[in-house]
């Protein structure tokens, strides 16, 4: 059942996708991607975990191919199974079934279920997870201080340069709980990044914040990675948010979660805040917005269902 | 002047009013005997007989000393060693026990909190221990010790320990399972886990163990040293103490020393809650600054 081909895995681009960087095929609306690394492939994982009522199909013969340097969105509603996903790129928890390779490399299969937990994915949290104990720099600089990549000095220098960049400058030496949610979600991203991961895993990290704070940290956020170009994954249930960061956007179905469409955004990087009124970005929206209404509305029946 | 600013010295003056008045009321109360010898106060000296209090002042305040009889007992003790003898035994013995109950139980309550065979094998024992009353110890405590002074210590040991487990089992727990993720997402190890996460995320509750601690201590030593007695005035080394300079006043019927005794250990209490407080804001900055 599980390797039965999905309507979606036709949609993606399939093999072109996958492999080294230098042998792919780029489609020509999109500009080659920038990283070196960090291609993930996901290819027929599933996940059942136990609940309540006896076990529970959160994820289900899923593929998904990310090419490296990619920002790759994950769209679907709350509670399909797509954090599931998440975490076992991330190695929070293990599969029940399949494979997933970061750059051809095998982080879980069936033989090991877990992937390996490393500073090669860093992951941000949906409601922040800065150290509340250390300042914002202090903060910064953990990753290459623990793993001793960096002297306390140069990743200080480092993170203070990329702070700055991220329009960081006069907070880092404030606590986080001294700043607005919003300069603690880019610290967490900074953060994240002075790991120089391979991939950074993006958990719904907006989803607190308020309107008008989210769009300026969608552009901070493009501006971060064009400075510093790693393979994005995101996840979100905001559709608009998701047209307008990625490269990719996948609507995942509703639990079990796999892709139903992927869609490549033809707008190019980099974007700024008036893509949002485009003709292509509006065109967009009404091309995706069915997909997603239509599981969102599984969703809720279900949970109807359920309650 | 702001508002903001003004606040603050509003309410020290406050502060000060009903300091003020609590004296007041507690000096006429005291004086009692005098003014309610009138004819003016046949009424309520009825009330009073009435009511099975006794007629000649007002019940608990007449009987006590007045403030001023207390200032003028204490300044003529203030030059006594033997006073500031009692203050240095009981603050050594709290700082005794206080410091030993960190010691063993910040440890202690770390090694409940990160290792779940710890906890399966001590905490039902601690359990079982943690409802008896540090007092109830008292006799137990002299008779494994073999000084007075080592038994008095230990009970105040007790008073703290709990309370420090406690506070440290429950705020290593309480740590959010994120920021086990991320520190290992970012290549932390156990060690690392420990020294950079649990340490720093069970400080604040280490600190409000040690507060309440503080405070549990020195309830604690005061009934200790009037059970366990005095010692001090035969040139021993046992006894004395602020519990039991309070005692002796009592035996001694100077009814002014007792209070002078009770004010000495609320200034006692409170000066070492404050440091305690003053410390621990600084060991724990982020809070603070909020």
């Amino acid at each position: 059942m599980t390797l039965a081909p999905t309507p979606a895995e036709t949609v993606q681009r399939g093999a072109a996708w996958s492999g080294l960087p230098a042998g792919r095929v780029t489609p020509s609306a999109q500009p080659a991607p920038l990283a070196a690394r960090g291609a993930i492939r996901i290819e027929q994982v599933v996940k059942v975990y136990e609940g309540r009522g006896g076990p529970v199909t959160a994820v289900d013969g899923c593929s998904l191919d990310i090419a490296a340097g990619e920002i790759f969105m994950v769209v679907g509603p709350s509670g399909c199974g797509k954090t599931t996903l998440l975490n076992a790129i991330a190695g929070f928890h293990g599969i029940s079934g399949g494979r997933i390779t970061l750059d051809g490399q095998v982080l879980c299969d069936s033989a090991r279920p877990q992937a390996p937990r490393g500073s090669d994915r860093v992951v941000v949290f949906q409601n922040g997870a800065l150290f509340p104990w250390r300042t914002n720099l202090e903060n910064a600089i953990f990753g290459p201080v623990m793993q001793r990549t960096l002297s306390k000095r140069d990743a200080e220098e480092k993170a203070m340069a990329m702070m700055a960049d991220a329009g960081l400058a006069g907070v880092e030496h404030s606590y986080p709980a001294e700043v607005s949610s919003g300069v603690r979600r880019r610290v967490e991203i900074v953060r994240a990044l002075m790991n120089d991961p391979k991939v950074l895993l993006l958990d719904e990290p907006y989803r607190a914040l308020d309107a008008l704070t989210k769009s300026v940290m969608h552009e901070a956020l493009l501006r971060i990675y064009d400075k510093n170009p790693v393979t994005i994954f995101f996840i979100t249930h905001d559709l608009e948010e998701a047209l307008f960061l990625g490269h990719k956007v996948a609507v995942m179905t509703t639990r079990p979660c796999r892709p139903k469409t992927i869609l490549t955004v033809d707008i190019p990087h980099p974007r700024d805040y008036g893509v949002l009124t485009s003709r292509r970005f509006r065109e967009l929206i009404r091309e995706t917005s069915a997909a997603v209404h239509e599981e969102a509305l599984k969703a809720f029946q279900r949970g109807e269902r359920e309650g | 002047m702001s508002a903001t600013s003004k606040a603050p010295a509003l309410a020290f003056v406050r502060g000060i009013f009903s300091v003020l008045v609590l004296l007041l009321v507690w000096e006429l109360g005291a004086r009692s005997k005098h003014w309610m010898a009138g004819d003016l106060f046949a009424p309520l000296r009825g009330l009073l007989a009435l009511l099975g209090f006794k007629p000649g002042y007002l019940p608990c305040l007449g009987a006590a000393p007045a403030p001023s009889g207390v200032v003028r007992s204490w300044v003529a003790i203030l030059g006594e060693s033997s006073y500031w003898q009692s203050w240095a035994k009981s603050f050594l013995r709290v700082m005794g026990g206080f410091l030993a109950a960190m010691l063993v139980g910040i440890p202690f309550g770390l090694s409940l909190a990160v290792s779940r065979v710890a906890f399966g094998v001590a905490f039902p024992v601690f359990e079982v221990l943690r409802p008896i009353p540090p007092l109830a110890w008292v006799p137990a405590a002299i008779i494994f010790w073999p000084t007075q002074e080592l038994s008095i210590s230990f009970v105040t040991f007790l008073g703290a320990f709990y309370t420090i487990v406690i506070n440290v089992v429950g705020g290593a727990r309480s740590i959010d399972v994120r920021y086990f993720q991320a520190a290992r997402s970012m290549g932390s190890s156990r060690w690392d886990l420990f020294r950079r996460i649990i340490l720093p995320g069970t400080l604040p509750s280490i600190v409000v163990g040690a507060v309440v601690g503080m405070g549990i201590t020195w309830e604690v030593v005061v009934a200790a040293e009037m059970i366990s007695g005095g010692g001090s005035q035969v040139g021993g080394t046992g006894g004395g103490g602020l519990g039991f300079f309070i005692w002796n006043s009592y035996v001694g019927g100077s009814y002014e020393q007792i209070v002078v005794g009770m004010i000495s250990i609320g200034i006692a209490g409170f000066v070492s809650s404050e440091l305690l407080r003053l410390l621990g804001r600084r060991l724990t900055p982020w809070l603070a600054r909020r």
